[in-house]
Formats: structure tokens, sequence, C-alpha cells
């Protein structure tokens, strides 16, 4: 079994998280429908660590994780307002 | 049948492998293409044959055929739900009921049928729509409801008695398997007959740029100018394409399969459900090949993990109850390269000489020959042909998807 530590819940089953894509700047509501396209649609997708967004499903409660993609290693995970500002 | 088979049995000739032997890398090819899985040693065969470019180079980093090419369920299929995936695949399937006579090489294209099971209303919905598109598009392909699927395929469990009982289906009797290692390896010794060079354990490392194109390859083994480049890495595709500055509508993210121990003949079939995310079909060797969805998030690896096997079996077991008591011979992951709207990604980049074929998702193997093809034609002719302009890599920037979710998701 996986586990992964949620910054809400503490450490639980992988099975109890869904991923939410790469974390990224969001663009401004009214930006160009091709920052809005790159923003959904492409991905820098690289082997290495990368930060990601992750949703624990029971508790609807969405945070950050600090994950190597080439080995699986999740190295840390983050609420939101520590990463964003 | 294949004449090198017939000259075999003969004791005329022995059937050959071999590649010729690896020479030094010249300083330049007019087109080097990365990555020597099927798709790459596809398209330098039809470059060579079709348009008579063999000024070539594959660079692949292990050995030939062997990344996903050799680690795919081998199925091969055109029962798609948009008219472009369709016709695509259609072109495909025409190409591989000839591949062995036209390689001189047995890649052993054996027509099985496919059902593709509903479990739902829903699910038996989106199956007539595809029927319907299939037939439109000229693809054998019928819905058919639980009695036509007991005698289709007997061997399935078709109790109401069961979280997810057989509703329907739809049955495209064209379905069919070929030896996926066969592909690559005709592909590449007709290649490699008429001219291109095939280094293995070369991988690629770098790109130089200038004026939006790509001047030569870096590689482990020294640097190559370059007239053109296709890449065709498919779960490394982001990668590769980051060396040259491009970014990709692509996640990675592994794909399982398994086999189990060879069992008396009793599945004619290739047996997918999308709803229960599990495909099952037996081999000439009497092997169980079994698979499902992607794991549920992106990893640049391949591994094996027991909540894949754990989720399909709880499956597997409802439709074949018999399997049971088989045991599990072989497990093992591939790299799935996702689009977000489950169709491919071909054609050139922004970069004047760059070609890509990637983004081939669970389902690339049975694109091979079409791909192949079509892509050597884009690559010499420098224009996009008809049948792949729907798969644009920039397609996303404009909102052009083309929509293969209900047809693409499990069963490869
Ligand atoms: C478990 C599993 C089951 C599948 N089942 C099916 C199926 O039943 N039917 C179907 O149609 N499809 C199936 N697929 C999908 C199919 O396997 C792929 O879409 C297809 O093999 C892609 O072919 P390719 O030639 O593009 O890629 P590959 O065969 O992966 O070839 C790419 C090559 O590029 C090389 N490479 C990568 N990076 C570099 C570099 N930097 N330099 C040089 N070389 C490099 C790799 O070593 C590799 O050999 C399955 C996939 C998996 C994993």
């Amino acid at each position: 079994m996986k586990i992964m530590n949620c910054p809400l819940n503490g450490p639980r089953n992988i099975s109890e998280f869904a991923y939410g894509g790469e974390v990224k700047p969001t663009p401004a509501p009214e930006a160009p429908s091709q920052d809005w396209a790159d923003y959904v649609y492409y991905h820098a997708n690289q082997p290495g660590i990368l930060r990601e967004w992750w949703l624990h499903v029971p508790t609807s409660y969405w945070f950050i994780a600090e994950r190597d993609v080439t080995t699986d290693r999740i190295i840390a995970t983050f609420k939101p307002e520590e990463v964003l500002r | 049948m294949p004449l090198a088979l017939i000259k075999h049995a003969l004791g005329l000739s022995r059937p050959k492998r071999q590649l010729p032997a690896q020479k030094e890398l010249r300083s330049n090819y007019d087109v080097v293409i990365v990555g020597g899985g099927g798709h790459g040693l596809a398209a330098a065969y039809y470059l060579a044959k079709d348009w008579g470019v063999t000024n070539v180079a594959v660079l692949e980093k292990s050995w030939l055929g062997g990344g996903n090419t050799a680690r795919n369920t081998a199925i091969v299929r055109s029962n798609y739900i948009t008219p472009e995936g369709v016709r695509f695949y259609k072109e495909s399937m025409g190409l591989f009921e000839t591949l062995s006579q036209d390689l001189d090489f047995n890649v052993m294209y054996t027509k099985r049928g496919h059902l593709t099971l509903a479990h739902t209303d829903a699910a038996m919905r989106t199956m007539r729509w595809r029927a319907e598109v299939n037939k439109h598009m000229g693809v054998q392909s019928e819905l058919v409801d639980d009695q036509d699927v007991a005698r289709i395929e007997p061997a399935l469990n078709m109790s109401r008695d069961v979280r997810w009982p057989i509703l329907g289906a739809l049955h495209h009797p064209v379905g069919a398997t070929a030896r996926h290692d066969a592909v690559a390896w005709g592909y590449a010794q007709r290649a490699a007959e008429m001219g291109v060079e095939i280094h293995q354990g070369t991988e690629v490392t770098g790109f130089e740029l200038s004026g939006g194109k790509i001047v030569s390859v870096q590689t482990t083994r020294g640097k190559v100018g370059c007239g053109k480049v296709l890449q065709a890495v498919a779960g490394m595709s982001s990668k590769v394409a980051g060396m040259a500055g491009v970014t990709l509508p692509i996640r990675t993210i592994p794909l399982q399969a398994c086999v189990s121990q060879p069992l008396k003949p009793f599945l004619d079939t290739i047996i997918v459900s999308g709803s229960l995310h599990c495909y099952i079909w037996q081999s000439q060797r009497g092997e169980c090949v079994m698979g499902g969805a992607v794991d549920p998030y992106p990893l640049q690896a391949p591994r094996s993990t027991l909540d894949f096997k754990e989720g399909l079996m709880a499956h597997m077991l409802e439709l074949i109850p018999g399997l049971a008591d088989a045991p599990l011979m072989r497990q093992w992951a591939g790299l799935a390269d996702m689009t977000p709207d489950f169709s491919p990604v071909m054609g050139k980049t922004s970069l004047e000489n760059h070609y890509i074929d990637a983004g081939w998702g669970t389902w690339g193997f049975k694109a091979t020959p079409v791909c192949g093809k079509r892509m050597a034609e884009c690559v010499a002719t420098e224009k996009v042909p008809d049948i792949l302009s729907a798969f644009r890599f920039d397609r996303f920037k404009t909102f052009d998807q083309v929509g293969e979710a209900g047809a693409a998701s499990v069963g490869s």
C-alpha cells in the first residue's frame, strides 16, 4: 500500500487521492483563450521532481504535493496557502 | 502465405532476423528518426519504399522494438467513435491485412472478432453510436444483444446475478491480433535492406536549433546533422520534444498488462469492457492476455503494482469465473502518452523540420502501419496528408479536439 500524507487528514492510502495536474500559474479570467488552452491542455510532463495538485477525495480537500515522477517518491505535501503566496 | 515461410518449408532458405552490422554514425542524414519502435521503423520503411528517401538513420536508445512495441497486448481494430479516428484505423487494418506478404515476414495477423461489452444503458447507447459511425465509414461493426453475445462467445458468464450483467456489445468481427515484435522486426529488416541505418544503443540527448529549425541531433555517440527530424518515442514524447523546446498536450502514465499460464483453447474472441476496465484474449499458446485502464496518476517509469492485478481480477472473474484457478505467469508495464481527447498527435510541430508521432496512449500498436506510411508521406512531401490533418499537434490551441475517449479508454 502506498501512503500519502494529506496536510489536512494525515497519512492515507494513495487510493483515497485523485491527481489534479501540475501546479502552474492560472491565467486571468479575461486572458486570451490561447492562454487558457495552454493552461488546461499543455504540460511540462518532464521526468524529475514536479509540484502537483492532489485531491483527498473523501474530504474534497485540495493540496499540493512535490513528487519525483520518475521514482514515484512523494517528497513533501503542502497546504495550498503555504505554496501559493 | 509469406513467401519466406514457403521457401523455409521447402528448405530453400532460412528465415532471417538479422540486421546489417551497425556502422559508425555518419555526420549527416536527410532524415533522423528518434525512436526505433514499431512506429519509427515503419516510417523508415515507407520513407525508403514509397519515397526513395534512404539517407535515413533510426536512433534507438536501447534495442529496436523494445519499448511499448514489445509490451503491448497486440490488439488491432478500427471500431472507433469519431469519423476521423475510424477512417484512420480502417486504413491501418487494410495495411495489416497484407503486411506479412508486403514485408515477406510473418506478422501473424489473426482475425478473432472483438466484443466491446455494455453493462449499462449508457454504454449500450455509446455502442449504437459507434456502430452507426463505423458502418457509415465502411467498417464492420454491429450492436448485438445479450443472446448474441452468448452465441458469439460462449465462454462469457451471462448470468444476471452479478454486479454488472452483460446487456449487449459492439461486435467487430474483423477485430484481430498481430505479433507485435514481428511487426517491428519486419519493418526494420526491410528498411535496412533499402539502405536505412538502424542504430541501437544510441540515445538522443539534445537538439541544436537555429532559425526555427533543428540543425543537429546530439546523441550518446556524438552529434549528427539532420535535414529533418521525426520523433516517435511514445512514452518519452514530452521529454524528447522538450529538448527541442516544444511542449505537448501529453501526460505520461503507466499502463499494465499480464498473462496467465497456457490454458486449453476456450476463448475465441477479444473481450473488452470499458465499464469494468478490463480486456482479455487467448493467444495461440493458450495464454490469456489481460489488461486494464492506465494507472490512476502520471509516472515516467514503468512498474507493476498489486492494485492493478486486484482491480483487474475483481471484474475479470465476474466475466470468466473459471479463470480463478489460472496462475499468472508475468506482469509488466509500459508508458502510455495520454492526450486530453484520447487521440494521437501527428504531423509538423512549431519547428520547421520537426515532425511528431506521439500521443499514442494505450492504443497505438494498431496504428503502426498507417502512421508509418502517412508520417513518411508527411516528412517526404512536407505536406500533411488529409488523413492526418485532424490530429495536428496544435489542435488544442483552437479547441478542435477529436474526442475518442468513448472508444479508446480501455481495451487498447
Ligand atoms: C501494456 C500495454 C498494452 C498495450 N496494448 C495495446 C493494444 O492491444 N493495441 C494497441 O493498438 N496498442 C496497445 N498499446 C499501445 C502501444 O504499445 C503503443 O502505442 C505503441 O507501441 C507505440 O509505438 P511506438 O513505436 O511509438 O513506441 P515504442 O515502441 O515505445 O518505441 C519508442 C522507442 O523510442 C525509444 N526512445 C525513447 N527515448 C529515446 C531517446 N531519447 N533516444 C532514442 N530513442 C529513444 C524507446 O527506447 C523506444 O524503443 C499498449 C501499450 C501498453 C504499455
